[in-house]
């Protein structure tokens, strides 16, 4: 990774809440789905987002996508803050800020043909001619491994792991900077999940992608991204280098669910997984250290005040025994 | 040691619009008493028909069973009385965790009414037989204060808090983990000889997921139930089974101890599987090529087509399962030498 001067995308102190009403329509608290998070994304890298079910991974993807706007924070796309845009404008920067869905085939339209789906995105957004999309569109296809031919067909006629590879080229064809995968192989089987990665990959090569990898499966993460940032109850407690967070996790929620991953060959983690408990309710989160109330390490400190992100060794952790 | 469980030469086909697809093609499949067998492979594999098979809960519309066995404590379930089956053996002597506990219950019952019309009819103390039973038969009231206390202990047993009140909530007042521990509670109920689980922990989060697997390995263990446990994840296997079958296309193409089938794994196929898990080098490994189709499936070996060692033999004729080692068997013409290499 080359590490240019400024980052691609730049997060600072980005919140997003959702009201909590009662049957009458009153608000009566706020679910802190993202909680106060500051990251920055390089160009040409891949950065995971990690946690479990509920830690704000998602909507974190979708507030910087625009699909929520930001409660609070700035978020700076090249440069430029684009959280509190007017559409109009921030139509304009939807084609450099791709979003990829679990299942990306599903969001063809069944009534269109291929060819159909894969120039929409560019009448909406170039004002490229007929012959030059086409061109475009040829090339994103066999970019994605699809023959010709395909292009004439309808989403039922090709099986499931082509509609993905329809979805994907159809994100492709608008050559985004950067592109939001969330949970892009969850529900796949392993050995496709290893041929939808490397497509990933190769794509990422060939067109310069700029990746927020967004995940649960650890395993993936560490196979895909140079970078991960762990996120607990929408904080980030841990970002580092991947190599290095998984060789010397800091943050003990980190440490707890490194230890829980499954290693063929190694020793059964359910002999001596320790981490009780699940995530407190986002709705009602613990005074000081969000974490304090699964933590083996809690103090009287954790209690009382809440530990911020600061450097560690080469990374930023947020735990006062850090 | 004599089996509990004995599938011998299953075959299942469905009948759909596009023809007849050979869901199971004469699987074969032995569960001892006590031990936790995985039964591992992609989706479309037919791991979720063999267990519905076994429960006799196959869809009666599309599917037909074409032969083979079930055998079962000595009986074969295929051609035993439904009625007996329905009485005695599902959901008593055999149950099962379903994949998905959210939609397993009921919303608008609290958990306790859901428990205790399970325990009416399938627990220890109620009687098996005696005709049909109508829903509004008496539940009497000796037996209910019994079986609620079982509940309750049992509800303790996988680390529900506060049982008493938990059996007054609804379903949706449980987080998922909670409501995979209630449906495990509800599978140990009836102290069945062998918990079908069909992925378990396929819908938790690591975390959740370390927790239930160690639970339903203590429990196991500590009661002496058998399981056939399901899963397409690689990782949950070797953290609960003793023993690991691994199927693709309707075929079982391994059956090993478990520290045999991913120490020494045999069968090209389970190779290439457990290649394919992502591993801390980076590096990634598919399958190239699709599952094929069940309707028309490959002559010879289901997965020559994809197979790097394929020769015209494996086209040609179905091999023959080949016993390696004690307990390890594979259905390959070229089995990949155990002894490493």
């Amino acid at each position: 990774m080359s590490v240019s001067p400024t980052p691609l995308l730049e997060l600072v102190d980005l919140a997003r809440y959702f009201p909590v009403r009662n049957a009458f329509g009153r608000r009566t608290g706020w679910i802190r789905a993202v909680d106060g998070v500051s990251l920055a994304v390089w160009p040409g890298e891949t950065l995971g987002l990690v946690g479990e079910s509920g830690c704000g991974k998602s909507t974190l993807g979708k507030t910087v996508m625009g699909i929520h706007p930001p409660t609070a924070g700035d978020i700076r796309f090249a440069g430029r803050e684009i959280g509190r845009l007017p559409a109009r404008e921030r139509r304009a920067i939807a084609k450099n800020l791709q979003y990829v869905y679990q299942d990306p085939g599903a969001s063809l339209d069944p009534r269109w043909k291929i060819v159909h789906s894969l120039h929409e995105p560019l009448k909406i957004h170039t004002r490229l001619s007929r012959a030059e999309r086409e061109e475009q569109v040829r090339a994103i296809l066999a970019a994605v491994g699809l023959p010709g031919a395909h292009l004439d067909l309808y989403p039922h006629e090709l099986s499931g792991g082509q509609q993905r590879r329809v979805g994907l080229a159809r994100i492709l064809t608008l050559r985004p900077r950067m592109v939001i995968l969330d949970e892009p192989t969850s529900g796949l089987d392993v050995s496709v999940q290893a041929s939808v990665l490397k497509l990933f990959r190769s794509l990422q090569e060939a067109f310069a992608l700029t990746y927020v990898f967004i995940s649960h499966d650890l395993a993936v993460v560490r196979a895909m991204c140079s970078r991960i940032a762990v996120m607990y109850l929408g904080r980030i407690v841990e970002l580092g280098e991947t190599a290095a967070v998984f060789e010397g996790p800091r943050h003990p929620y980190t440490r707890s669910l490194l230890a829980a991953v499954p290693r063929i060959g190694g020793r059964r983690v359910t002999l001596d997984f320790a981490l009780e408990g699940e995530p407190p309710n986002p709705r009602d989160v613990p005074s000081g250290c969000r974490f304090r109330t699964r933590c083996p390490l809690v103090q009287d400190v954790c209690v009382a005040e809440e530990p911020t992100l600061r450097e560690v060794e080469g990374r930023r952790v947020a735990c006062h025994f850090a | 040691m004599a089996e509990l469980l004995s599938v011998r030469g299953l075959s299942v086909d469905f009948v759909t619009d596009g023809g007849v697809a050979q869901v199971l093609d004469g699987i074969s499949l032995d569960v001892g008493y006590g031990e936790v067998v995985g039964l591992v492979g992609e989706s479309g594999c037919g791991k979720t028909t063999l267990a519905r098979a076994i429960l006799g809960i196959l869809p009666t519309g599309p599917a037909r069973i074409r032969g083979g066995v079930v055998r079962f404590k000595g009986e074969d379930l295929l051609r035993q009385d439904p009625a007996v089956v329905n009485d005695r053996v599902r959901g008593r002597a055999i149950t099962f965790i379903p994949q998905d506990p959210s939609t397993s219950f009921s919303p608008v019952f609290p958990v306790e009414t859901q428990i205790m019309d399970l325990m009416k009819w399938k627990s220890p103390r109620a009687a098996s037989g005696g005709g049909p039973r109508a829903a509004w038969s008496r539940y009497p009231r000796e037996r209910h204060r019994a079986d609620r206390d079982a509940v309750l202990e049992t509800l303790r047993a996988v680390q529900i808090p506060e049982p008493a009140r938990a059996l007054r909530r609804l379903p949706h007042e449980f987080s998922g983990g909670q409501r995979q521990r209630l449906m495990i509670a509800m599978a140990l109920l009836p102290r069945p000889d062998l918990i079908i689980a069909d992925e378990p922990t396929t819908s938790l989060d690591v975390t959740i997921q370390a927790q239930i697997l160690r639970l339903l390995r203590e429990l196991v263990k500590e009661r002496g139930v058998s399981v056939l446990f399901t899963t397409h994840d690689l990782g949950t296997a070797y953290e609960i089974c003793d023993r690991v079958v691994v199927m693709y296309a309707g075929q079982e193409m391994e059956a090993a101890p478990a520290e045999a089938f991913f120490g020494r794994p045999a069968h090209p196929y389970t190779r290439r599987l457990l290649a394919s898990v992502p591993t801390g080098s980076g590096e990634l490994r598919d399958i190239p090529g699709e599952v094929p189709s069940l309707v028309a499936p490959p002559s010879g070996c289901r997965f020559h087509p994809r197979c790097d060692d394929a020769t015209p033999e494996c086209r040609a004729g179905r091999p023959a399962l080949r016993v390696l080692a004690r307990d390890h068997e594979v259905r390959c013409h070229h089995p990949v030498d155990g002894s490493g290499a």
